[in-house]
């Protein structure tokens, strides 16, 4: 296994991961059931690739995501992250071990209003991760800062302004900054355009690029928008009710989907470009089912409309096609190469 | 074109906002014709003011906002048209309007319902508002409607609360309750962008369905490019409380004129691309709408931008309707 | 590049929170009057010794209850002692009382109130129903029944503010906890491996400040209050001791009452005066910190 991680570069590798909150009920805070949220994830995200997950609310991408950056504790899984030439699992570090691996992964959050603190000042947002992590002069901190802030084409005295001073776009640069102020290898990106501008996205999309191909990043980019993820990732993993359904490179998926969610998702994002070949609109019926009740077999069958018998009964298992094994699907109608 | 064509005209339309000692100009001018049975997109960013520009015509805007000029003429059929901006928000005339000839629906589906009531009861006392039926009777128009909007089990769902339907469910539960007094014209404020994008391509199908059948015109107000060319004839641009550029879908997505315009197509990423295209990102920010640049808006973030853009571009007609505030535009200012 | 950069920033003013704030505060001319009324007062205590010769505590039974005027401002009581000494010596007591009951009740209930909103769970529970106890039975009556278990005096006094201060800030503090943790910049606090404590009191508890000095201004108002209120039912501070409260205690018979109002009018407008400062100063503070009003 460690041989094929080493042949495809692979930075961090994630097994079986599975995220259920438990569903408490009367005074005794009985557990009645789960929020099966991430439900036997496995993916790997190579070095310098971007890796976007996309799907609708409540699919567990976020969740996901989550439990990369250790902010969640998946219930059970691996997540084997390489450091240096050994790749060890995330979940069991020591206390030190664990501290060094929270400056390797980063993250940026959805809302740029509610990501930093509003009482401190951006130089105080920098100054304690950095304390922390080692950089014990405090001229060489601010310098650092400065240098930050002005690879996201911000002005170096801005450090002492409050978050209030900032518009949302800002906002969002400082804290990409932030999250490369530990100089990280891997950062994880919840929907960081979602609640921006649309003149605004573009914006920081590109600073997103120019950054990853000047210091060599690793992005897992988290969105709900497939024409952001399909702009800014190398594969792409399409998530729906706590599962990866699948796998494919961000210009195969486009045109050789194969699972049917994918279809429908794909038809269902307007474009903003009008002539052309007519698309086929595929218009999904009904609601996503509740992650805490999931459809037994597959749970797309509810809404497929490619939907079979096989499907309520049995759950595709997630393999490589036959024609492209770095494409993975799970449905019982792709033509995968046997288990 | 007859006068006739057009359901609702806004000309000159000024609405401000005082924000403290602070006047801000949210809409500064607006001029729109609308056209009968068709599909209008207003298009924009955040605080732009096609949401203001809305709520105006619907004369529901918040205490500190107040209509200080123009005119909205709307022209219900077979009935004198009248100028909306002549009688006050209180005005029976109005409130018979409102729900019965223009409704209007919103971002949040969530909040638009009242919890506490039954989702069946809240549309059947919108209905008998505006109708004089029986209980019994405006029942059973509910349950059609919601049929019609292909609400599994109508009769069974009228009965409960809102908190028991999906954000898409309510979201039609709106749409049903706009609907219900068949109204000629709806206007819907970001009606999906609280939505997943699979239930958002519902509800935009469910419209277009509805308008199909029952021949409303429709405003769509929306900042996703890939919305209004997907549901609209006729587009409006809008900034800073400006409509830039204004012409037929084909105008805008074929022969975009307003730099404003060509940027804002740019800076979108687009389905299929698979990030081959770096998009163009519009520089610099939206300005805050208290401190208006003197001249065009956009000036300021403009590549296009000439000594000429100091002062307010003009609004030129550049064939067949199509018409741009721009001083680069044919008929503006001399360029190159 | 970015050294020279810093240090050609260093001598661009540094925008702060305080200052702008304290602009905002003064702007608040109500909020300014009320500031200066609890600073006049206290400043006019703590200069008691300065402002009047005489002891508040001296029997003079030869200028007993005499009318104002004269060589005493405020006139003297039935045993001769000096009312405006008796004032501003009482004075100094009661606001020790008000402040500090509400500055001790303060730091319990921000202490724990942060540590059951940020860490929940059974610590939560517990003191969710510790403080439910004493907040069903009435303040007046929880206040009555200490002081007659734990006795008379400042310092059990102030024990028994605490006791019962801590509660409103208790929930303050937790209710804002509980909606502030689930912020972004917390995760972001976490993701970097910032200590549990460390994100709550460095970093969340900042934001909860606000409401809490306004609660605490509110406590010193009402524990002034109850100072007075109980001693005046000889539930308080013994009456060898001056404060407002013992001042208005000597003059509860109607005959006082009609016959030498100097005994308790000066008094009772230092009470009013200095609780109303104290909470013109609390409305101002609370719309100053509150971050919605720019």
């Amino acid at each position: 296994m460690n041989n094929q991680n080493e042949a495809r570069d692979v930075l961090l590798d994630l097994k079986n991961i599975k995220k259920y909150y438990p569903i408490q009920a009367g005074i005794f805070r009985k557990t009645v059931g789960h929020v099966k949220a991430v439900d036997d994830v496995s993916l790997y995200v190579k070095k310098g690739e971007t890796l976007g997950l996309v799907g609708e609310s409540g699919c567990g991408k976020t969740t996901l995501g989550k439990c990369i950056v250790r902010l969640h504790r998946p219930t059970s899984g691996e997540l084997r992250y390489k450091f240096g030439n050994k790749y060890r699992n995330l979940l069991s570090l020591n206390k030190k071990e664990s501290l060094d691996a929270r400056k390797k992964i980063q993250m940026v959050f959805q809302d740029p209003y509610s990501s930093l603190n509003p009482v401190k000042n951006i130089f105080t947002a920098f100054d304690e991760p950095l304390k922390i992590h080692g950089w014990s002069n405090a001229d060489e901190r601010k310098d650092r800062i400065a240098e930050l802030l002005e690879s996201v084409n911000l002005r170096a005295d801005y450090m002492y302004r409050y978050p209030n001073e900032f518009s949302g776009g800002q906002r969002q640069r400082i804290c990409i900054a932030r999250a490369m102020c530990v100089n990280p290898e891997l950062i994880v990106c919840d929907e960081p355009v979602s609640a921006l501008d649309v003149s605004i996205q573009a914006q920081v999309l590109n600073l997103m690029k120019d950054l990853q191909k000047e210091l060599g990043l690793t992005y897992v980019f988290i969105a709900h928008d497939l024409s952001v993820v399909e702009y800014m990732s190398d594969r792409i993993a399409v998530m729906y009710l706590g599962k990866v359904v699948e796998l494919a490179s961000a210009k195969r998926l486009y045109y050789h989907f194969e699972h049917p969610y994918t279809e429908a998702l794909l038809s269902a994002i307007p474009i903003p470009k009008i002539g052309g070949e007519k698309r086929q609109r595929i218009v999904l019926e009904g609601d996503v089912p509740s992650p805490a009740n999931p459809p037994a077999g597959c749970r797309f069958h509810t809404r497929c409309h490619k939907s079979m018998d096989i499907c309520k009964t049995q759950a595709p298992t997630f393999r490589p096609l036959k024609n492209d094994p770095d494409h993975m699907v799970a449905c019982h109608l792709a033509d995968t190469a046997d288990a | 074109m007859n006068k006739q064509d057009y359901i609702l005209s806004i000309k000159d339309l000024k609405t401000q906002f005082k924000v403290g000692k602070r006047i801000v100009k949210a809409v500064d001018g607006v001029t729109l014709d609308v056209r009968r049975g068709k599909t209008l997109g207003l298009v924009g960013e955040s605080g732009c003011g096609k949401s203001v520009t809305a709520h105006s015509i619907m004369q529901l805007l918040p205490k500190a906002a107040t209509i200080v000029d123009g005119e909205i003429q709307f022209r219900p059929k077979d009935k004198p048209e009248f100028n909306i901006l002549k009688y006050k928000r209180t005005d029976k005339k109005l409130r018979s309007m409102r729900g019965k000839q223009i409704s209007m629906i919103f971002q949040d589906p969530m909040s638009s319902l009242n919890p506490v009531y039954r989702v069946g009861d809240q549309i059947v006392e919108n209905i008998r508002q505006h109708e004089n039926i029986s209980k019994k009777q405006a029942i059973k128009k509910t349950v059609d409607m919601l049929k019609m909007l292909s609400i599994p089990m109508a009769e069974e769902r009228i009965k409960d609360y809102p908190h028991q339907f999906s954000g898409g469910m309510k979201q039609r539960v709106m749409i049903a309750m706009g609907l219900i007094s068949d109204p000629e014209l709806l206007i819907a404020d970001e009606p999906t962008t609280a939505l997943d994008v699979t239930i958002q391509a519902q509800i935009l199908d469910l419209m277009r369905h509805m308008q199909d059948q029952l021949g409303f015109t429709i405003i769509i107000i929306t900042h996703n490019m890939g919305i209004v060319a997907d549901m609209a004839d006729d587009i409006a641009v809008m900034y800073m409380g400006k409509i830039m550029e204004y012409g037929t879908k084909e105008d805008i997505f074929l022969r975009p004129s307003h730099p404003y315009t060509k940027a804002l197509l740019k800076s979108v990423p687009v389905l299929g691309n698979g990030g081959n295209e770096r998009l163009e990102p519009i520089r610099g920010n939206t300005p805050d709408p208290s401190e208006m640049p003197e001249g065009c808006s956009f000036m300021p973030r403009c590549d296009m931008a000439t000594e000429a853009c100091n002062k307010a571009a003009p609004n030129v007609d550049i064939g067949g309707g199509h018409m741009v505030r721009c001083w680069h535009s044919k008929g503006g200012a001399p360029h190159e | 590049m970015a050294t020279a950069l810093v240090t050609k920033q260093k001598r661009i003013k540094k925008s702060s929170l305080a200052k702008r704030n304290l602009q905002k505060l003064l702007n608040n001319k109500l909020a300014v009057l009320g500031l200066f009324i609890v600073v006049t007062m206290i400043l006019l205590c703590i200069a008691a010794p300065l402002l009047t010769p005489y002891d508040p505590g001296k029997i003079s039974l030869f200028e007993r209850d005499s009318a104002p005027g004269g060589e005493h401002i405020f006139g003297t009581d039935k045993l001769g002692r000096d009312v405006f000494a008796r004032i501003l010596y009482g004075g100094r007591i009661s606001i020790l009382i008000g402040l500090s009951g509400a500055l001790g009740g303060m730091i319990l209930g921000v202490v724990i109130g942060s540590l059951c909103g940020f860490f929940g769970g059974i610590l939560d529970a517990i003191f969710v129903k510790v403080a439910e106890l004493v907040s069903i039975v009435p303040q007046l009556l929880l206040v009555l029944i200490l002081s007659t278990i734990i006795g008379p005096g400042v310092p059990n006094l102030i024990y028994v503010f605490i006791f019962t201060g801590w509660v409103a800030t208790f929930r303050l503090v937790r209710g804002r906890f509980f909606s502030l943790r689930e912020e972004s910049f917390v995760e972001a606090c976490r993701a970097f491996g910032i200590g549990s404590l460390s994100i709550a009191f460095k970093h969340i508890l900042p934001n909860c400040l606000g409401p809490v000095a306004v609660q605490l201004t509110l406590n010193t108002a009402g524990f002034i209050l109850q100072e007075a209120a109980l001693s005046f039912l000889g539930l308080g501070v013994p009456t060898g001791v001056p404060t407002w409260g013992n001042i208005m205690n000597a003059a509860k018979e109607i005959i006082t009452i009609t016959e030498s109002p100097w005994l308790w009018i000066p008094t009772g407008v230092a009470i009013a005066l200095f609780v109303l400062g104290v909470n013109f100063f609390g409305d101002g503070l609370r719309d100053v910190l509150d971050p919605s009003q720019l």
